[in-house]
């Protein structure tokens, strides 16, 4: 398998008149991976790709593509491909003639052309149809379609602009695999595109977290969940909670702070390592999923937080409590489900328990808006 | 299926209006349309005879005024000649030659606007959004705001001997002398080409207009250069308002009158102004009518046989 051609972006910062969309994006993205970039709508993403196609020239800065600069080099002429959001296939051609436009552009002939389409169709499962119209496909179908036009150029780099936010859940969640798999099969770098943190997570190598035109983090997904470098990170991807307040105290590794939910003890951010002080403000952040209630003699590194019960809820797989710290803040813990019923008289205190290496501080900021 | 199809309408728009919609688009289709249409095709098939003659014995229906545009009037000497074969049919050179130069005339015109309206329609349609396009849209209506005779008088002045454009040219000293533009009927093929310019215009950038933007990028992502991007994307696309555009126009320019009369050369003589002749110092209704029968009908057929040619279904036109 060929190690495939990686894409820079160094200093790169992309204006429009006094608004900046992009600032100062430095990202490294290895061949043949699988790169995302995770944010709400809005925040650039789409600004990036257009860049890293040459659409947009960067106002200031670099990208380099198999170490090439393409500064001054036309979308037609750079070695990528990109997935439309709204996919823009040709309404007026063949599906065939859509996916093979690009051997036309390069003078291929009739045959060459109808074989390659062949090829192709098969590889997105739509084999024999080849004659259809587009819109006589179905969404997922013409998904594919889209996928195999870019696949046609031979591309280095496919660039794919939230290809699948259109779909229904069941056929998202299907052509997630799908994609992965061609990916795996064709061996070129994907950089991909996305608000929707769970597919960002499933199908990457690497992700990048946006907020605003400011790329918080860069990361495995994993790494991205547990050990997020932002308030922001930490709030946008997956449920997280908040405990705000002052650094009570502070070890090399963890902080105590003071919140309004009692003193929690939580490790401290890879990212934030050497920038807290004691009276910081900051913020520690705990999963749902890494709550419980309070039982038994408090361990050594375990917390024990108080808060008033709001409402309490069944989804399935596990029972949510809702509570409110004494400044009003929401907490959520979910447990897993085991017949809990209703219990819990609203208003009342209640006592939680929490690791204290599953509890993350971080130096105060803006968090994701819901 | 009549009976329900007006009971829905109705019970859509009320009785009141119902019946004004069905009274107005009824009013429109007969009385504008379909009787003019008729009487022009009766007229077309009757000698001409002085009014206490109409209706009697002798009003009887004839071929003879569409015989006169092929053949000519009683003792035309012309002869029809077929690839170098004489034959001794009659054959009304005049007429047939105006009647041709006519028609080739109106396809020039219609080329010439085609070539200057697509890239103004798709620059329009695809590149200058908001409010700057507004603007230049605006501008180039407002001249069609001035009636259609003042306009063609505006450009015999323009292009007069002593018009802008030879002031300019001899000024600068690229002309020693005017050009008469008359004569050379250059100002009646500008007169004509501007004169139905917005409807080559609209219906294009309208088609244009709604292309998606993307289409665009993805094909020059794909690796097309500018030229396959109109081949194939934004041309097939347009096509139902390049073909309407295009039919408009050719109609128009056919059947102008105005323009010839007041831009045309003393030697130019457009079909219009025969057919108009006929009517109005030749006091032949019947034979004008043929004529302009004759003109309508070989314009329909032409038409049809573009769309034709070019692949365009009639439904397509004037989405
Ligand atoms: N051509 C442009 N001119 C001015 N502003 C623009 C232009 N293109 C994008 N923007 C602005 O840049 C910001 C980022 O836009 P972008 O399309 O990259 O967002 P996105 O992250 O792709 O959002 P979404 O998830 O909704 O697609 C937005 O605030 C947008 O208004
Ligand atoms: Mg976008």
């Amino acid at each position: 398998m060929s190690t495939g051609v990686g894409v820079d972006l160094d200093d790169v910062w992309v204006k429009f008149g006094d608004f900046v969309a992009v600032r100062e994006a430095n990202v490294s993205i290895k061949g043949g991976e699988f790169f995302s970039f995770l944010g709400p709508s809005g925040c650039g993403k789409t600004t990036i790709l257009r860049t890293v196609s040459g659409f947009q020239e960067p106002s200031q800065g670099e990208v380099r593509i198999g170490g090439t600069n393409m500064v001054g080099i036309g979308p037609n002429l750079r070695p990528t491909a990109l997935i439309f959001q709204n996919l823009a296939l040709f309404p007026l051609m063949p599906i065939w003639e859509n996916i093979t436009f690009s051997m036309e552009v390069r003078g291929a002939s009739k045959g060459e052309r109808r074989k390659r389409a062949d090829e192709l169709l098969e590889l997105i499962a739509l084999q024999g149809q080849g004659d259809k119209m587009v819109n006589e496909l179905s969404g997922g179908q013409k998904q594919r379609v889209a996928i195999a036009r870019a696949l046609c150029a031979e591309p280095d780099v496919l660039l794919l602009d939230e290809p699948l936010s259109a779909l229904d859940l069941k056929l998202r969640q299907h052509m997630r695999t799908e994609l992965r798999a061609i990916q795996k099969q064709v061996g070129i770098t994907f950089i991909y595109i996305t608000h929707d943190q769970g597919e960002a997570l499933t199908m990457s190598d690497n992700v990048a977290v946006m907020s605003a035109g400011v790329i918080d983090q860069i990361a495995d997904g994993r790494t991205i969940y547990d050990d997020p470098a932002s308030p922001f990170v930490a709030s946008f991807v997956g449920e997280n909670n908040v405990f705000s307040g002052k650094i009570k105290t502070i070890t090399k590794d963890y902080a105590v702070v003071d919140t309004p939910a009692g003193d929690l003890r939580a490790k401290i951010g890879t990212a934030a390592r050497g920038k807290l002080q004691k009276g910081n403000d900051a913020m520690a952040f705990v999963r749902p999923e890494a709550l419980a209630i309070a039982a038994g003699r408090k361990g050594k590194d375990e917390n024990r937080l108080t808060a008033s019960i709001k409402t309490e809820e069944f989804e399935g797989q596990s029972y949510n409590i809702f509570l409110n710290q004494a400044d009003g803040a929401e907490i959520k813990m979910s447990l897993v489900n085991q017949g809990q019923a209703y219990e819990h008289a609203p208003g009342s205190q209640m006592t939680l328990s929490c690791n204290a290496d599953q509890a993350v501080v971080l130096p105060a900021g803006a968090l994701a808006s819901e | 299926m009549k009976g329900t199809f007006f009971k829905e309408f109705f019970n859509r728009n009320g009785p009141l209006l119902g019946t004004y919609l069905l009274l107005a688009v009824a009013f429109w289709i007969i009385i504008l349309i379909v009787l003019p249409q008729l009487s022009m095709l009766d007229y077309s098939f009757r000698f001409n005879l002085p009014p206490s003659a109409q209706g009697g014995e002798k009003d009887v229906y004839t071929m003879s005024n569409y015989q006169h545009f092929f053949n000519g009037s009683e003792g035309n000497p012309e002869r029809l000649s077929i690839f170098g074969y004489q034959t001794d049919i009659p054959f009304n050179k005049v007429d047939i030659a105006v009647f041709f130069k006519t028609i080739l005339a109106a396809i020039f015109v219609t080329a010439f606007d085609l070539a200057l309206c697509y890239p103004l329609a798709y620059f329009l349609g695809q590149s200058a959004s908001g409010p700057s396009g507004r603007v230049l849209l605006l501008l180039l209506i407002i001249p069609y705001w001035v009636n259609e005779i003042l306009r063609a008088f505006a450009f015999r002045i323009i292009f007069g001997a002593t018009g802008v454009i030879n002031t300019v040219l001899v000024g600068v000293g690229i002309l020693d002398t005017p050009i008469d533009f008359i004569r050379e009927n250059v100002a009646l093929y500008a007169g004509l080409g501007y004169a139905y310019l917005l409807l080559m215009i609209f219906p294009i950038y309208n088609a244009i207009e709604s292309l998606d933007r993307n289409q665009i990028e993805a094909a020059r992502d794909l690796g097309s250069p500018w030229w396959r991007i109109h081949w194939r994307i934004v041309i097939p696309f347009a096509k139902p308002g390049i073909v309407s555009g295009c039919t408009m126009v050719f109609m128009l320019t056919a059947g102008a009158l105005a323009a010839p009369q007041i831009l045309g050369g003393p030697s130019s003589l457009w079909f219009t102004q025969i057919i108009y002749q006929w009517f109005n110092t030749g006091g032949n209704w019947p034979r004008g009518a043929a004529y302009a029968v004759v003109l309508l009908f070989i314009c329909i057929v032409f038409v049809l046989a573009m769309m034709r040619l070019f692949k365009v279904k009639m439904g397509e036109i004037g989405k």
